[in-house]
């Protein structure tokens, strides 16, 4: 009886926290910066914390895992002596799978926990009580710019990595496992579909995108403004993103690919 | 300063996202943003057509000359009716070639190959070509095969 | 009394089962610097929060200027906060802007003056806080008592009618603490801002405040002025100015609370979020 009654109370308070995240990211979204000037000077602002500088992580995992992809593929595929299609298990591998969901998960670590940290830390120094003190709305002043510039970043920084990741792959097959260049391109050309391929890892980079920079503020918003609170909140996001991607890709795949 | 510095490093930022997707479309996925080629449309029938797909090529000897637009099924003569896409410039396909379900090596993608007839009619948009030959489907060999062999022992 | 500019009515709040006030009211006069004292955890910065309505009270209302600050509107509050300038105890400076445009934020949030115009009076505010020459520094480059200094500043940028100082003088050497209290009066005198000073530093406050009260277990014990606190014979009044340790303030802190309670994030560091969740206004 005890266990139902807690466990009801969990459900309780989880949904409870759910609504009221949900309610944060429709205030944040909702209340855009009014002046067109300053919200571009503040979203620049993120896109170059929240993008650029996420860039060489995403650039260098996503070479090697191209890399190591080919190499593992090639010596599975070299058995059945169809060495050349390893540029389509390359290409559909990553553009399907692997860029958005690893792009996500690095985003997570790297941009994610920055977020929540200089958000708590905000928090901590009185900052956002600031922006209410002067009858600014800190949603529309220091969340919305950071989530957009979130949803606006991970996509790109997925093609980046797809791109980065072929690029990689081509360089160990071609390069130095002797791949012919001309077949390695043609059996990608010829598997890989712009729209169902390439569209839908956007598709998954957006929806992750969403998720992750959700998290991220709201968890940063929200925490206890003390070091051990922000400490916890940064775990908290990378641990939710992480889980929260996972599970978003199994059901996104299974509705996009799930019929063939 | 330091805003410009950013702005800048933002402007290549996005730019190199973009190029990243038109790099993937054009080279990773084939899409040829030229101008659509004029293609004529011409049908066929399949008994069956075991993987063929749309937008799987449509070649003579080996050169690809068109692609296939749609499969559906046809109701009344429970066949594959397979609308395919030909290059304008290939107008001189006479209309008793036949067409054929080829694999690109043995594991590879389902294509369709046209070997040339020799009528002086040629096809045209809308036209119809009804010598086909359906796919090899390995259970169907293996089954003839097992078949004839019973057949010379007798 | 002088006509107040801010009068609190039998305001009630809880923290969970905990009482910060119970039934307290007291008013503020206006044009005048009010200390409000108390020992540590009375809830003295929950007071400021109160009156600008980021926390909401269980019972009682406090009318600001003549309107009740809790049954106003979204917009309607903001239009009232804007009178309101608040130094915050750690300064709460936007660590991502200068000093200048920490100065220059409200004043470009709020009204339609040119960059030009913005600059002249950024330049004005930060001399008069003794700072001009730190215009281009960014806050984490300045001391605890440059970065208070600058926040005031900020505070004071809109000439707001009401000053609320959380602490002004905890952690600053006594020069800083000089400096403040200087600044503190002069602004007052010349601008004939209402202040509301909030904290436990018996002889700084007594030294600037006009009318003083102090708060101890949920209730006002004393309100007056200077000479009179200094006067009073209440025995409370007495431990808390000659900092006595033993005396009707207890020293222990009420044991039957809620366990529970003590950890909870409700606690004094709540900030804005907080009050979301309570039911406020936003």
């Amino acid at each position: 009886m005890k266990a139902i009654i807690s466990l009801g109370a969990w459900l309780f308070n989880w949904l409870e926290a759910v609504g009221r995240a949900g309610i944060f990211l429709v205030q944040s979204v909702c209340r855009l910066p009014v002046r067109f000037g300053e919200s571009v000077n503040l979203l620049v602002k993120q896109l170059y914390s929240v993008g650029v500088l996420s860039l060489v992580i995403i650039l260098v995992s996503g070479a090697f895992i191209g890399m190591v992809l080919s190499l593992q593929g090639y010596s599975i595929l070299a058995k059945f002596g169809s060495e050349e299609a390893v540029g389509q298990l390359l290409a559909l591998s990553l553009l399907r799978e692997l860029s958005p969901v690893v792009t996500a998960l690095l985003f997570a670590g790297r941009a994610g926990s920055s977020l929540t940290a200089e958000i708590g830390l905000m928090k901590a120094t009185e900052q956002l009580s600031s922006y209410e003190m002067m009858g600014v709305d800190p949603l529309r002043r220091v969340i919305a710019p950071r989530f957009i510039a979130g949803v606006i970043c991970l996509p790109l920084l997925s093609l980046i990595f797809s791109a980065s990741g072929i690029l990689g792959g081509q360089l160990v097959s071609v390069g130095w496992l002797g791949v012919y260049d001309g077949a390695f391109w043609s059996s990608m050309q010829q598997s890989v579909h712009f729209d169902t391929d390439i569209m839908n890892g956007v598709i998954k980079a957006v929806c992750f995108a969403v998720v992750v920079t959700w998290i991220a503020v709201y968890q940063g918003y929200e925490c206890v403004p003390t070091s051990e609170g922000i400490g916890k909140a940064t775990t908290r996001t990378v641990v939710l993103s992480s889980l929260a991607i996972l599970a978003l890709d199994f059901v996104l795949t299974a509705a996009m690919f799930g019929d063939f | 300063m330091r805003s410009k510095r950013a702005e800048l490093l933002v402007g290549c930022f996005i730019v190199l996202g973009v190029a990243a997707l038109v790099y993937l479309a054009v080279q990773v996925s084939g899409l040829a943003f030229s101008s659509k080629k004029d293609t004529y449309q011409v049908v066929a029938r399949f008994d069956d057509i075991a993987g063929l797909t749309s937008r799987a090529k449509v070649s003579i000897s080996g050169v690809t000359v068109g692609s296939v637009e749609s499969i559906t099924f046809d109701k009344d003569l429970y066949m594959a009716l397979v609308t395919m896409n030909i290059h304008s410039d290939v107008n001189n396909i006479p209309t008793d070639s036949s067409i054929a379900v080829l694999t690109s090596g043995l594991l590879g993608e389902k294509y369709l190959g046209i070997s040339i007839g020799a009528d002086d009619e040629m096809l045209k948009n809308g036209s119809e070509i009804y010598d086909t030959q359906s796919a090899l489907v390995l259970e169907t060999l293996i089954s003839q095969f097992l078949f004839k062999a019973g057949d010379s022992e007798k | 009394m002088v006509d107040a500019y801010i009068r609190v009515n039998d305001l009630s709040f809880f923290r969970g089962d905990r009482a910060i006030y119970e039934n307290v009211s007291l008013t503020i006069p206006k044009g005048k610097i009010t200390a409000v004292m108390g020992p540590s955890g009375t809830g003295k910065t929950t007071l400021l929060r109160l009156i600008a309505a980021q926390l909401v009270p269980n019972a009682g209302t406090i009318f600001v200027d003549g309107k009740n600050v809790h049954a106003l509107s979204r917009s309607e509050l903001y239009k009232v906060r804007k009178k309101m300038g608040m130094l915050f105890q750690s300064g709460a400076l936007f660590t991502d802007m200068s000093v200048a445009e920490n100065v220059a934020f409200p004043m470009e949030e709020h009204t339609k003056l040119s960059a030009k115009e913005i600059a002249a009076i950024v330049s004005d505010k930060l001399h008069s806080v003794g700072l001009r020459g730190a215009a281009k520094m960014m806050p984490a480059e300045l001391s605890g008592g440059m970065a208070r200094r600058v926040a005031l500043a900020r505070a004071i940028a809109l000439d707001p009618e009401l000053v609320m100082y959380d602490e002004p003088f905890t952690g600053q050497d006594p020069i800083s603490k000089g400096v403040l209290v200087k600044l503190i009066r002069q602004l007052n005198d010349s601008a004939n801002i209402t202040s509301v000073l909030v904290s436990h530093d018996v002889k700084e406050s007594l030294s600037i405040a006009d009318h003083v009260c102090i708060l101890a277990g949920g209730r006002v014990i004393a309100e007056g002025s200077a000479e009179e606190i200094r006067a009073s014979a209440d025995p409370q009044v007495r431990q808390f100015l000659n900092g006595e340790p033993d005396g009707p303030v207890p020293f222990h802190y009420p044991e039957d609370n809620d366990v529970d309670d003590i950890g909870d994030n409700d606690g004094p560091i709540s900030v804005a979020s907080k009050s979301n969740k309570d039911g406020a206004v936003q």
